[in-house]
């Protein structure tokens, strides 16, 4: 073989596993979240499938695979078997550019986070058409807030990281990551920080801001009329959605791989797990906002903080480098 | 390169040529994500990563959503399929497409005679991108600016809520 086939067969052999670690870790933080949730509220959780519980999602794996797989004979049938699809791909192939360590990535893209805004805003289409082709009143009402929800969150979720990418220098992550050899991130963009947080948060449908699925109002919201596999995959999507977004706040802001002492591995590991367990512990301390309320946070708060935070992180550059010509 | 290239644009011609004539609006702008989407794939091609990405953030995922949230709005039923069916008529669409066609002619015309050169292969960047709008075009940036916060104006007014006088 070639040096270069083997190093092209290394790359796809590295971004298989690091894909399918990704997608085994999120269907086990189902049960990761469940006992977690169930320490904080002062009871067991599932606790009997293996030790400590360990195999209860090879048991809900095992009820999922052999329940109907029902496609509701009025559903548009394109549409309907595209939308869990879609959902769950989108946040996978975002993924791909979530550098773990200085050599373990899978894609190493120039245009890096705008590459994760463009599948953030495809996933969308996902719980639109799932909304839409089900038919029904409550998938369709859970859908529309949803896009909403997400197409507003995205708006500054953008702007929120422009901080980052101004002071680095580079939209690439690894240049990013790189940058925050000194300080991490979170200290000079403490604000960015919060609103990429509070979005992050919104477009993972994520409690507080799960109002697309809050099943006290719309039964599940937009996955109402899905069974079987494809509402695993819709259910898979949001873990690997959470897996998403605390790996690019760990990138982002908490300084990718590094740390002292510990090896790089290791210091990303316990970073994301910090944010996923903040995730679930998001979900046992809040409550639910009300849907108006959700969106004016968004407009009228994130919005303006963002586009500030913008303008002085801007002003600093300029000014650090010595006012400009 | 080239192949792909070749790929891409067929597919874009074609999904474009489904978005008028598929009846069911929500395929139809289905069809339109697709090729919105093949498109940004030729803008990575000829070596535009910034563009690409920019038309399927701002393109597929956003404005493409605001259409479907509209359309799914509509509830538009079996019906609309059988109107749209009855509007697909060589009737309505022949003179359009003979005009279209003429057109066509001309522009491959233009196109096949001067002034041609190939795509070079730099990539170009985020900040070259930058440069050229806040430098070359930043006139052009500026009205686009002032056409947004004109909408922006206009929605508020139409959105803002009716007291009784």
């Amino acid at each position: 073989m070639s040096p270069e086939l083997t190093t092209i067969l290394v790359t796809v052999a590295q971004g298989i596993v690091i894909l399918l670690v990704a997608v085994l870790v999120a269907a086990y933080l189902s049960w990761v979240e469940r006992r977690l949730l169930a320490w904080w509220q002062d009871r067991y959780g599932p606790n009997r499938v293996g030790p400590f519980g360990t195999m209860q999602l090879v048991a809900d794996m095992l009820k999922m695979f052999f329940k109907e797989d029902w496609i509701p004979p009025f559903a548009d049938k394109l549409t309907f078997i595209l939308a869990p699809i879609v959902s769950m791909s989108a946040f996978m192939l975002a993924f791909a550019i979530i550098p773990i360590t200085p050599n373990w990535f899978v894609a190493d893209l120039n245009i890096g986070i705008l590459y994760f805004f463009m599948l953030a805003g495809l996933a969308v289409y996902g719980v639109l058409f799932a909304g839409w082709s089900s038919v029904s009143k409550y998938a369709l009402l859970g859908s529309l807030r949803s896009t909403a929800q997400s197409v507003s969150y995205e708006v500054f979720m953008g702007l929120s990281i422009m901080g980052v990418v101004a002071q680095a220098g580079s939209f690439n992550m690894i240049e990013i990551v790189n940058a925050q050899q000194n300080i991490w991130f979170i200290i000079p963009q403490f604000f960015g920080f919060i609103t990429f947080f509070a979005s992050g948060v919104a477009v993972t449908h994520r409690s507080p801001f799960d109002l697309p699925e809050s099943e006290a109002e719309l039964g599940a919201g937009y996955h109402t009329e899905y069974s079987g596999m494809k509402w695993g995959m819709f259910f898979v999507g949001e873990y690997v959605g959470i897996l998403l977004v605390s790996g690019l706040l760990v990138t982002l802001f908490l300084g990718g791989w590094h740390g002292p002492l510990l090896p790089p591995f290791v210091w990303f590991m316990l970073k994301i797990s910090f944010f996923i367990m903040l995730f679930i512990l998001l979900r046992a301390a809040l409550p639910r906002p009300r849907y108006d309320q959700l969106m004016s946070v968004g407009w009228k708060i994130c919005l303006p903080l963002t586009l500030i935070n913008l303008l002085l992180t801007g002003a600093i550059i300029l000014w650090q480098q010595g006012g400009g010509a | 390169m080239e192949i792909a290239f070749y790929i891409t644009a067929a597919i874009t011609l074609y999904s474009a040529v489904r978005v008028v004539t598929d009846t069911q609006p929500v395929h139809a702008l289905l069809y339109m994500v697709v090729s919105l989407l093949s498109i940004a794939m030729i803008f990575f091609i000829i070596g535009a990563p910034f563009a690409g990405a920019l038309e399927v953030i701002v393109y597929a995922g956003a404005i493409m959503v605001l259409f479907v949230f509209v359309i799914m709005l509509l509830n538009l039923g079996p019906g609309t399929v059988k109107q749209e069916r009855a509007w697909i008529e060589p009737r309505i669409w022949i003179g359009p497409a003979i005009l279209a066609g003429g057109l066509l002619i001309v522009l491959s015309f233009a196109l096949g005679h001067d002034n041609l050169h190939p795509i070079s292969a730099v990539t170009i960047d985020a900040k070259q991108v930058g440069i050229a709008l806040f430098g070359r075009y930043l006139l052009a940036v500026e009205l686009a600016s002032v056409l947004l916060l004109a909408a922006l104006v206009a929605a508020w007014h139409l959105g803002r809520p009716t007291y009784k006088r």
